[in-house]
């Protein structure tokens, strides 16, 4: 087990008028390797949920254990925790300071004190993973597209080689090809670099696309922690909550309903495509007199 | 962590004195701050407390957020008390080594400890139920006449409103772009003087970039909504005093009154 959250309760504002209370009783575990997903509405914690995850917000209650010890334990290195479990904040261009890309980006490792071949070794590596020519390399942050000072800011924390990468919806503000390139490019470093990682975001589809475990936030409490498959079958209670499953899941279901036997388990476009075809072919074996 | 300065923020619940016209808080506030500062005895500041007590009591927020206030200036506070306690002359009621005490410091060093403290609640009062648009509408309504002798009022208004507007959005960029930093390794707290400057550079830099497109964003939605300064601009809700607001100036009359009355005594 990497990661693994015991009753982690967190309040803002505690003793104040504004006190509310963002984590209510969480559990959870997380194994090494894994590519998870954490979706809920607006306001459900996900964000505080992974903030504790690297040790930037302290729960009001529980605990959390990161490769069996302890993190709240009294000199705990909380920077070597950082170190391994690497934060990228919603909008994480908002960040960005140097005079040119390739600075920045050494930022996190020089933190880490690593030797200066090292450190820029790390920062070539992360910006080329993240898809960022070496021609833009001195060029200021500033001077950047949307989705390109999004990649920069990535690969600022991809360069301190964490175990555990986290995202904080990622995708947010970006036009679909902005999305998938850097999806594509997470998943890829996801499955070449064997790291695990944690998404947040909002769309049901991203998630459904490449996640292995979805995990549902609801007004600060777990409402589900299954595979996509097993989340989406939920599908009623999801809208309850202010979110939806993947459209693929709507129509298997209402296939179902109305005439062909498909298996409604299907979270991707492909996977259905797969699904209908067969129900298709078996419908026509049994009824012999179909054109 | 920087979201818990409390300092002058609003307390959102109902009470009478939320409800007041900020106008009249603001003349209240003016007439209880200079009220302090006219005590000569201790009855005057009797009074005082009776209506500072009164009106806290009033207001329903907890006592704590008013004693908030004034943390922030209690280094001050004991300066003050300190010199007074020490260089003031007068009769001698305590001589150590260099060190003497005498009958005025000792009266003068309360009473300024008394005055300051009130002070800062009397006017934490006022922040503390009034919203900032609030405040400053008023403060715009009372400052009309100047705008006569060509005080751009209006102007200093609007800049106070955005001003007040902006300190909550900049507190919590501050901190999630600390967070962000924190997060890739920096450190803000160790060091000595020059290492601690230097590590504030990731903060500072994204922090004016971000101010900057903020007040970018707001110019360009005020003139999309054809924004051209106060001539002529009606409000939505304007100031308009009610029963209530005659009653807490007839209140703050009888408490000057009574002030001068006591001070004669
Ligand atoms: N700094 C803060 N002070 C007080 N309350 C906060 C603070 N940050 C978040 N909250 C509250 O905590 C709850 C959870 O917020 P959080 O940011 O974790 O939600 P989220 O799931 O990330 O939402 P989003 O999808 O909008 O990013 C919300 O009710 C929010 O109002
Ligand atoms: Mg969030």
């Amino acid at each position: 087990m990497l990661i693994s959250v015991k009753n982690v309760n967190y309040v803002y504002g505690s003793g104040t008028a504004y006190e509310t209370q963002a984590l209510k009783d969480i559990n959870l575990e997380i194994d090494q390797g894994e590519f998870i997903g954490i979706i809920g509405h607006t306001g459900s914690g996900k964000s505080t949920l992974i903030q504790h995850l690297n040790g930037l917000m302290k729960a009001t209650s529980g605990t959390i254990f990161f490769d069996g010890k302890d993190i709240y334990e009294k000199g705990y290195s909380m920077k070597q925790l950082r170190s391994k479990v690497g934060l990228v904040f919603q909008y994480p261009e908002h960040q960005l300071f140097e005079t040119d890309i390739f600075r920045d980006v050494c930022f996190g490792p020089k933190n880490l004190g690593l030797p200066k071949e090292e450190v820029e070794r790390r920062a070539k590596d992360a910006l080329r993973e993240v898809g960022i020519d070496e021609k833009l390399f001195d060029q200021s942050p500033f001077d950047l597209s949307g989705g390109q000072k999004r990649r920069v800011a990535i690969a600022g924390v991809l360069a301190m080689e964490p175990q555990v990468l986290i995202l904080d919806e990622p995708t947010a503000g970006l036009d679909p090809k902005g999305r998938n390139e850097i999806l594509e490019q997470i998943s890829m470093l996801h499955r070449e670099k064997k790291i695990t990682v944690i998404l947040v975001s909002h769309s049901m589809e991203d998630v459904a696309k490449y996640v292995d475990r979805i995990i549902v936030m609801n007004q600060g409490e777990l409402m589900y922690n299954d595979a996509p498959r097993e989340v989406f079958r939920h599908y009623k209670e999801l809208e309850k909550v202010g979110l939806a499953a993947p459209q693929v899941t709507y129509i298997m279901n209402r296939l179902k309903e109305k005439c062909l036997a498909v298996n409604t388990d299907a979270t991707t476009i492909e996977e259905a495509k797969e699904e209908i075809l067969k129900a298709l072919k078996q419908r026509s074996i049994h009824l012999p007199g179909n054109r | 962590m920087i979201r818990d300065i409390t300092l002058g923020q609003y307390y959102p619940i109902d009470s009478v004195i939320h409800r007041l016209d900020p106008r009249v808080k603001l003349v209240s506030t003016l007439i209880f701050v200079i009220s302090l500062f006219m005590f000569k005895n201790f009855s005057g500041y009797i009074a005082a407390t009776l209506f500072l007590f009164g009106i806290i009591k009033l207001s329903k927020v907890p006592f704590r957020y008013m004693v908030k206030g004034l943390k922030a200036v209690l280094i001050l506070l004991m300066i003050t008390v300190v010199f007074n306690l020490f260089l003031t002359p007068g009769k001698p009621i305590f001589e150590f080594w260099i060190v003497t005490i005498t009958d005025e410091g000792l009266k003068t060093a309360g009473f300024m400890a008394i005055r300051l403290t009130y002070l800062i609640i009397g006017s934490s009062i006022m922040t503390l139920t009034t919203t900032p648009n609030n405040l400053t509408d008023g403060l715009e309504d009372l400052m009309r006449p100047l705008s006569k002798v060509r005080v751009p009022v209006h102007e200093i208004a609007m800049m106070m409103s955005i001003a007040l507007r902006f300190i909550p959005i900049l507190l919590e960029e501050t901190d999630k772009i600390m967070k962000a930093q924190i997060a890739r390794g920096a450190d803000f707290e160790s060091g000595n003087i020059v290492q601690k400057a230097k590590s504030l550079v990731p903060l500072l830099v994204p922090l004016f970039v971000s101010a900057f497109r903020r007040a970018n964003d707001l110019a360009m939605a005020m003139e999309a909504r054809c924004y051209r300064g106060g001539e002529g601009r009606t409000k939505m809700k304007p100031l308009i005093y009610q029963a209530n607001d005659y009653r807490a100036y007839a209140l703050n009359a009888a408490y000057l009154i009574a002030v001068i009355v006591i001070q004669r005594l």
